[in-house]
């Protein structure tokens, strides 16, 4: 069985809108992954999906051997440890430092203190943030919190890398640099990433896997593809 | 060791929860030393009531005299038919001679017109003093009693007893209702400070839930938040019942109104009532969180 695996996944909500029908998908491990598609295509739900942030309506979906539809409420968080997840709006803690945002999650998993600093060190030199330890987001440039963000998916040496739009708020240059980031963690790491993006450049100047969707539908799926405007929109 | 470093972590952040939002903590806090301070007013007055309620009930007796011409044998089965009937507590025969002595020695004038009885010219009766279990059925017993033979009147303070036990059960009632009443308020203060603490840290909590933190790990600091704000609630009026207690008790001799009605005595009580006060700022405190974390807490 492949590492993430989609089998007839329906995902309708509440108000009848159908985000995902019918959708198949296969993805190995250590794979890079772009799913693209215009807006409200399904990509996000796709993609929350996979952490068990939404719940199909019919389908099964695999995570790493785990069907995240039939998991218990109670039990997520045990997936999600195993999952890093990348956001769009970084989502860090205000109040706490670049170090502080990164090692609340190994705190919350009950680790030792002498465990999270190098762990948290290493998450934050990886991203090239080691010397920006103890600045707060708002003393950060975006592409600076964004690399935090990655610094925290990463910590625990997940999986499986899920990035929701990384570069959505940022200049091209800086999407640039944290583009590095993520194939570095792929390519060093060995860890599966899955990316939904809007973002041209990127999937075009870096060749990867690429699944095009298009009203809840896989429209593409395509070796070492390329953004192709005709079908993403 | 892992539990434990959570629980730790949970109380720092819990502590830490407190202190960073001060105003709404204070203002929660404020709510449970008012509730607290009517709580324990409400404890201080019904374990007082409860205790001369029932020295009261101690001190009421029933006396049963018997007719005059019953001889020794009959008074001795008269004795063991009484023993017989419910809610008989102590039973004492007082001859007439005994009663003349105690009568003498209570009052002079009495001592003095007694004194001229010769043996023979003692009109007094012979008696049973009488306690019961239950003041409530005395009337019953009384009526029992009054049926058996060689009895001749059953006396006891028919309409203060009643009235007493009626106005005694009314006051510990209502102190009752508006305990458990004040019980509710605190644990709804607490649950809504506790619920605009989880509202402030939603973004927080959401990334925790993101980032794969167990619901126990989310929900632990909250529940120790609640606890805190209910003990810290509880100091107030701990002080207010120790000091203030042993204030009136001194100030009033011991002694409420009158001498019938006596307080019980601070040391020991004081401390057992505060233990109840901490006890239950610490339970209303976990309650009201645990509340609000089940219905806000959406994780």
């Amino acid at each position: 069985m492949s590492f993430i695996e989609l089998q007839d996944v329906y995902k309708i909500y509440k108000n009848g809108v159908t985000a995902i029908a019918d959708m198949s998908l296969k993805i190995k491990k250590g794979d890079f992954v772009f799913v693209i598609g215009h807006t409200a295509c399904g990509k996000s739900t796709l993609i929350k999906m996979l952490y068990r942030e939404e719940k199909p309506t019919k389908g099964n979906v695999f995570v790493g051997g785990v069907n995240v539809a039939k998991l218990k409420n109670s039990k997520v968080y045990k997936l999600r440890r195993k999952i890093g997840i990348v956001f769009q709006d970084y989502k860090l803690l205000p109040k706490l430092t670049a170090y502080e945002n990164v090692a609340f999650v190994l705190e919350s998993y009950g680790y030792k203190e002498s465990e999270i600093k190098p762990k948290v060190i290493e998450a934050l030199t990886r991203v090239g943030l080691k010397e920006k330890l103890r600045s707060f987001p708002d003393e950060m440039s975006g592409g600076e919190q964004q690399r935090v963000c990655i610094a925290r998916a990463i910590v625990n040496k997940p999986k499986v890398l899920v990035c929701d739009e990384p570069t959505g708020n940022l200049d091209p240059d800086t999407s640039k640099e944290i583009m590095k980031v993520i194939d570095s963690i792929n390519k060093e790491m060995g860890t599966t990433i899955i990316m939904a993006t809007h973002d041209r450049d990127i999937v075009n100047r870096m060749k990867k896997r690429v699944v095009v969707i298009k009203e809840g539908v896989i429209a593409g799926d395509y070796e070492k593809g390329s953004y192709k405007v005709d079908e993403a929109h | 060791m892992k539990p434990i470093r959570i629980l730790f972590r949970s109380i720092s952040s819990a502590f830490k929860s407190v202190i960073r939002n001060l105003s709404l903590s204070v203002a929660s806090i404020s709510c449970i030393i008012i509730t607290l301070i009517l709580v324990a007013f409400a404890v201080l007055l019904s374990a007082n009531i409860n205790n001369f309620t029932s020295d009261i009930e101690d001190d009421l007796t029933m006396v049963v005299f018997v007719k005059k011409e019953t001889t020794d044998e009959e008074i001795e089965d008269l004795k063991k038919n009484i023993d017989a009937v419910p809610n008989i507590r102590d039973v004492v025969y007082k001859s007439k001679v005994q009663i003349k002595d105690e009568m003498s020695k209570e009052d002079e004038t009495y001592n003095r017109i007694m004194s001229e009885w010769k043996e023979d010219e003692n009109p007094l009766k012979p008696a049973f003093i009488i306690s019961v279990d239950k003041i409530e059925v005395m009337g019953e017993t009384a009526n029992t009693i009054m049926n058996l033979e060689h009895v001749d009147i059953v006396k006891y303070g028919k309409n203060m007893v009643e009235s007493l036990v009626d106005i005694f059960d009314i006051v510990k009632k209502v102190t009752y209702v508006a305990v458990i009443a004040l019980v509710f308020v605190t644990a709804f203060l607490i649950s809504n400070t506790i619920k605009i603490t989880i509202y402030s840290r939603k973004n927080e909590i959401d990334i925790m839930r993101l980032v794969g933190t167990s619901n126990m790990v989310i929900k632990l600091p909250f529940l120790f938040e609640g606890l805190f704000l209910g003990i810290i609630g509880s100091i107030l009026p701990v002080i207010f019942t120790i000091y203030g207690y042993i204030f009136l008790y001194d100030k009033m001799g011991g002694v409420m109104f009158t001498k019938i009605i006596s307080l019980i005595n601070p040391y020991d009580f004081v401390f057992k009532v505060s233990a109840v006060l901490v006890v239950i700022g610490a339970v209303v405190g976990m309650y009201g969180s645990y509340k609000a974390v089940r219905r806000y807490l959406k994780i």
